[in-house]
Formats: structure tokens, C-alpha cells, sequence
């Protein structure tokens, strides 16, 4: 089954592709309009593959939240926490920083906000392993405590008064602003998070630290009598989780909103779960599975206009994929069940 | 009665009313959380069961005119919902917690996308009882206008102690949770077993969705829930797998979601955010002081195995 890993998400994806066309031919849409309108609007032409890799940046990053927990047999949902932490304490440290140089500025407002998303998923591991508190719904809490924080605090104490529509912090500077990679509309965030999963790639495959996670992740017991720091070990990997997504929000501060607001809360946490399970949690996959759903996000605005389909049409098709993927995972593990008792 | 003292009192009385207004749904979802927990498996879904049910019921009271037929039809796409998830999770090397992911996101998107030509049009709503009626107190009078669905879901919470602790269904979801082999042993159909408590559970969330729009907050939006199906999951962990004590949580719960909009009508606005937040932080708080590293009481035995 050494096909598998490549064979389980393009069957989901080509049946999903299938379902969507006949769920949006019912709601009235000309299906194969429709997937040209995705393909176009995701990958057609140059333009429409930079806002692809714009939306993949986030995406990569909020994965990797999900994906590296998930090697400790964790399931951890609190990407949109982090990354709204992570955006809040990047626009603070921004502003703080705002009289030094850009260099600086953006070193500080990184590390701030890999801190606060790293320490809220860290606190998620922490009180999994020291009280048992179930990881999944303390994520899961921490979100709509995060985005309540942010709401609290950008509505009073640190709202700009010149944003009247959508209360904002003060911008940090059009001078500190993450750049454009050479002559693309393409962020530096991208870049962030293709290292991002590099590097944890290279930590979980050549290091004993990966080692030892996998260990955690197989067999707890053994792994605590063969000695290893077990609590430890948890805390760093969400810690290393949470900062991904961290980066995440302050990417999205400092690249395209300039402030921190509600926009932070886009959702990308919350797909990031669905491409880390996409991509089986192996930090180098995310990097392709990104990519495809950084499209259908930048798709689904032209999608939406040409056939007149409602804003959720997306959230369909993610849908759909996340079922599909999770079905033809069961029958391939059928599959690989009957091959195994035959022989 | 000093002005202030009166102000308190308004706060104190519209906490009460939404303790039972915005209580109720959590209630229905957490019941059904807690049917298919029973049986030894999450379902993480149930806010897709919840704005489904929420669309579906509306939709349907709207078409056909009555509020009943429209929790009817909730209550069916929450056994559809029910139905898929017990059916992915049977499989090998499935998660459950995955799954339940996966159908939330689905079930709001498919809701989001139905439910788009419902956001005009007014169905008709469920009935209420005026327990007030003996007050002159207008506010208190607001407060005691109980929903036939909430008095529903008060009968259920015992009558599903009952069923556990007494029936001999309930004593086969109790063996399913408790230990696969167990029940193999006995001759039970685990798969079957939990496939239809995970369905009932499904009808339940589906009817606590029909709540939300056909009597509070009332009408169809996207906005219509915020968590609720989730918070019903932590919600039931702490009422350690009780239905009597989902009851009990739920008026908590609703009671903590009514303090923020309380609060704002008597023109305490500064902290809004952050009594909105105080459900989410007194969920948090009692799932840390209910959790040890011993494995908790009532938990079904097949979800602390893991």
C-alpha cells in the first residue's frame, strides 16, 4: 500500500469534485461551468495562482497545528485560537515597535506572536496531561475565549477611533509591513510557512526528538517506562504547534490587514484541521494540500459571482472533501485488512 | 426599593428567563451527546445536527404552517446527520472526532447554502405558556414565558435517567460504552447499538436546532448559533454522563449566556465581549476541577480506554 498515501486524497477528491458537481447542478448551475470557473479562478492564470498561494500561506501555517499534536495521538482544534492571539500580540508589539526600524519591528511582533499562540496550545497540552482535560474541547473553548478577548479589547481600549466600521487596532506603519516576494503579490508569509513545515519535517524525520514523539504517539506506556519526558514533550509539541498558527495571525497582521480585528477570524483555523487530516499529518504534504485549498478559497469568490451560488458554496465543498477523504480512508484501510488475512 | 436595587433585580430575573430560554437548546443537545456518549463514542457534529435542524425546521413550519411538523423535520435530518457518522466511525481507522469535524463543517455549509431563500419569510412560531400571569412584574412575566419544547426537555432529562438505569435498552448502551467485548459477550450488535444511539442523539440536537429558530432567538440566520452544539459536548462531560445533571448544566449555561445581553439592557455595556465570553471560561473551569488524571466517574469505560 505504498501508493496509498497519494491514492486515498485524490480518490476523495476526484469523487467530492463529482458530488459538488451534481449538489450544485440540482441547486440550478451548469456543473462543468462550475468546476471551470474553480480551475480558473484557483490555478487558471498567473494572477490567480498568487492569490492561491496568499490564501495557502495561513493555511499551511494553522495546519501544522493540527498535524503536529496529532503525531502524540492528540486532537487539537484551536488554530483560530492561536492565530487571533497570535494576530492580537503581533499588532501590540508592532505598535510598541513602531518608532524602531522594519527589521526589528517584524523580528518582535513574530516572536510575540508564536509566544501567545505557542502558550495557548501549550497550556491545551499541559492541562491534557496534567489533569486530563480532554484536548479537543479545551481547543475548542480557547477559540471563543480568544476571539472574545480580541473583540473586547479592539472595541475599547485599543480601537483606533478612525475605524468606524470594523474596530481596529492603530495601523502599524505601511513602512513595517511584511513585503511581496520579488516582483509577485505573493507575501512573505508564504515563505514562512513552506519553511515552517521543512524545518518540523526535519525535526519529527532526523531528530531523536521525532523519535520520541512518534514513540508517545504509538505507545504511551512504553514510553514511560523507557524514560522519556512525556509531559514535557507534549507541552513542546503543542508549544511548537500553536506558534505555527501564531505566525499565522501575525502574518495576516502584517502582510494584509496592517491592524488586528475581527478579519483574524477568518476560518482559517478551522480548514487548517481539514488540510492537516487531508495531508495525514505529515508535515510535507501540508505544503500540496495547502495549495489546493489556499484555490478553492480564492476560487470560491469568482465561483460564487459567475453562477450565482450562495457564499457557503465553499463550505460545501470542504465539507464534502473532509467526508470523502474520511470515507475512502476507512475503505483503503478495508482494503489493506482483506489483502492482510488472504495472505 | 432604591433604583439601583430594582436594576439588579431586572438583571437577576432576565438571567432567570434566559436561563431557561437560552438553556433550552443546550439542553436537547446535550441529552443527545450524552445518549451517544453513553454508547462509547463522541459526536464532535452535533453543531451540524444543530443549524441543520435550525434550517430544516424552519423551512418546513414555514411551508407547511405548523411550528410542530418543522421540529419533526429537525429532528429528521439529525437522524440523517446521526446516521452518517455512525456509519463512517464503524469503519476501521476512523476517527470519531474526525468525523464529527467533517459533518459540522458539511451540515453548516449545506444549512448556510438551503437555508439561503429562508431568511425573508416569517414561519409560525412554537408555543409558549404564561406562567407569569399571576405577576404585574413585566420583566418577571417575560422570564416565566416557558416553551412547550423546554417543558419537553425537562421530562426527558428523568425519564432518560430512567431509561438507562432501569430499561433493558438502556442497560445495552450502558454495556456497549462500557466495553465492546462485554457486549459481544452478550450477544449485543455493538455497531448496531451505537449506530442507533448515535441517531437518536442526532434527533435530539436536530429538535434543540428547531428551538433556536422557530421560538428563540427565533427566525433563520447564519448567525443563528454560536457554539452551542459544541459547548453541549464539554457541557456533558461535567454533568458526568448524567441526564439529570444536563438539565441542571444547561440552565447554568443559559444562565452564563444571558448575563452579557442582561447586563447591556440595563446599561452595564463595557464588558460585553467578555460576558459573552463566560460560558466558554465556566465550561473551562469545571472541566479542569472535574478532571483528574484518574478516570472520571461515569465515564463510559470504551472512551477512557483511550
Amino acid at each position: 500500500m505504498t501508493f496509498a498515501p497519494f491514492l486515498i486524497p485524490l480518490t476523495a477528491l476526484l469523487l467530492s469534485l463529482a458530488l459538488f458537481g451534481v449538489f450544485v447542478s440540482l441547486a440550478g448551475a451548469d456543473a462543468l461551468a462550475v468546476y471551470h470557473s474553480i480551475y480558473r479562478g484557483a490555478f487558471g492564470t498567473w494572477f490567480s495562482w498568487q492569490n492561491t498561494l496568499v490564501s495557502a500561506a495561513p493555511l499551511m501555517l494553522t495546519a501544522l497545528c493540527t498535524a503536529l499534536p496529532a503525531r502524540l495521538g492528540l486532537i487539537v482544534i484551536g488554530g483560530e485560537g492561536a492565530v487571533v492571539l497570535g494576530g492580537l500580540a503581533a499588532a501590540l508589539t508592532g505598535l510598541a515597535l513602531i518608532d524602531t526600524n522594519a527589521w526589528l519591528a517584524l523580528s518582535g511582533m513574530a516572536l510575540a506572536a508564536m509566544l501567545a499562540g505557542g502558550l495557548l496550545i501549550g497550556l491545551v497540552g499541559w492541562l491534557r496531561h496534567s489533569r486530563n482535560v480532554n484536548e479537543t474541547i479545551s481547543s475548542l473553548l480557547f477559540n471563543y475565549i480568544s476571539i472574545a478577548i480580541l473583540s473586547f479589547l479592539v472595541i475599547g481600549l485599543l480601537r483606533d477611533p478612525e475605524t468606524l466600521n470594523k474596530p481596529s487596532t492603530h495601523h502599524i506603519g505601511e513602512s513595517h509591513m511584511l513585503g511581496a516576494l520579488g516582483e509577485t503579490s505573493i507575501h512573505w508569509g508564504f515563505a514562512y510557512g513552506v519553511i515552517a513545515c521543512v524545518i518540523l519535517w526535519l525535526l519529527y524525520k532526523r531528530t531523536t526528538f521525532g523519535f520520541a514523539v512518534d514513540m508517545i504517539g504509538g505507545n504511551l506506556r512504553a514510553a514511560r517506562l523507557s524514560g522519556l519526558p512525556v509531559g514535557r514533550n507534549i507541552f513542546l509539541v503543542c508549544l511548537m504547534g500553536g506558534a505555527a498558527a501564531g505566525l499565522a495571525g501575525m502574518v495576516e497582521v502584517a502582510a494584509v490587514h496592517g491592524r488586528a480585528n475581527t478579519s483574524l477570524n477568518a476560518g482559517y483555523g478551522y480548514e487548517g484541521i481539514l488540510i492537516a487530516f487531508a495531508a495525514r499529518h505529515h508535515p510535507l504534504a501540508i505544503i500540496p494540500m495547502a495549495i489546493l485549498f489556499g484555490g478553492i478559497r480564492a476560487a470560491s469568490g469568482l465561483m460564487q459571482r459567475d453562477h450565482d451560488l450562495p457564499d457557503a458554496t465553499g463550505l460545501v465543498l470542504q465539507g464534502m472533501i473532509f467526508i470523502l477523504l474520511l470515507a475512502s480512508e476507512a475503505v483503503f484501510a478495508r482494503l489493506a485488512l482483506n489483502k492482510g488475512s488472504k495472505a | 426599593m432604591s433604583g439601583e436595587e430594582s436594576q439588579w433585580l431586572t438583571v437577576l430575573i432576565a438571567v432567570l428567563g434566559g436561563a431557561i430560554r437560552v438553556g433550552t437548546p443546550f439542553l436537547f443537545v446535550s441529552l443527545g451527546e450524552c445518549l451517544t456518549e453513553k454508547s462509547g463514542r463522541i459526536n464532535l457534529g452535533l453543531e451540524g445536527n444543530l443549524i441543520m435542524g435550525a434550517m430544516a425546521g424552519y423551512g418546513v413550519a414555514w411551508i407547511t404552517g405548523s411550528a410542530w411538523l418543522g421540529v419533526l423535520a429537525a429532528g429528521a435530518t439529525g437522524v440523517v446527520l446521526g446516521f452518517v457518522h455512525a456509519l463512517l466511525c464503524q469503519q476501521p481507522r476512523v476517527n470519531d472526532i474526525a468525523v464529527g469535524i467533517a459533518l459540522m463543517i458539511l451540515g453548516t455549509g449545506l444549512a448556510f447554502f438551503i437555508g439561503k431563500p429562508l431568511i425573508q419569510p416569517t414561519a409560525p412560531h412554537l408555543p409558549a405558556l404564561h406562567l407569569g400571569a399571576w405577576s404585574d412584574n413585566p420583566a418577571l412575566r417575560a422570564a416565566l414565558e416557558i416553551n412547550a419544547l423546554f417543558i419537553v426537555g425537562v421530562l426527558l432529562a428523568p425519564a432518560m435517567a430512567w431509561f438507562f438505569k432501569s430499561s433493558r435498552w438502556g442497560l445495552a448502551i450502558r454495556t456497549v460504552g462500557e466495553s465492546d467485548d462485554a457486549a459481544r459477550a452478550m450477544g449485543l450488535n455493538v455497531n448496531g447499538v451505537r449506530m442507533l444511539a448515535t441517531m437518536a442523539g442526532g434527533f435530539l440536537a436536530g429538535v434543540g436546532g428547531a428551538f433556536l429558530s422557530l421560538y428563540y432567538p427565533g427566525g433563520w440566520s447564519e448567525g443563528l448559533s454560536s457554539g452551542q452544539g459544541l459547548m453541549a459536548v464539554a457541557l456533558v462531560i461535567f454533568a458526568r454522563w448524567d441526564p439529570m445533571r444536563c438539565l441542571y448544566a444547561s440552565l447554568l449555561f443559559g444562565g452564563a449566556g444571558a448575563l452579557g445581553p442582561s447586563l447591556q439592557a440595563v446599561g452595564v455595556t463595557s464588558g460585553y465581549y467578555l460576558f459573552n465570553a463566560a460560558p466558554y471560561v465556566l465550561t473551562l473551569i469545571l472541566m479542569i476541577a472535574a478532571s483528574s488524571t484518574k478516570v472520571r466517574s461515569g465515564m463510559p469505560g470504551s472512551l477512557a480506554a483511550r
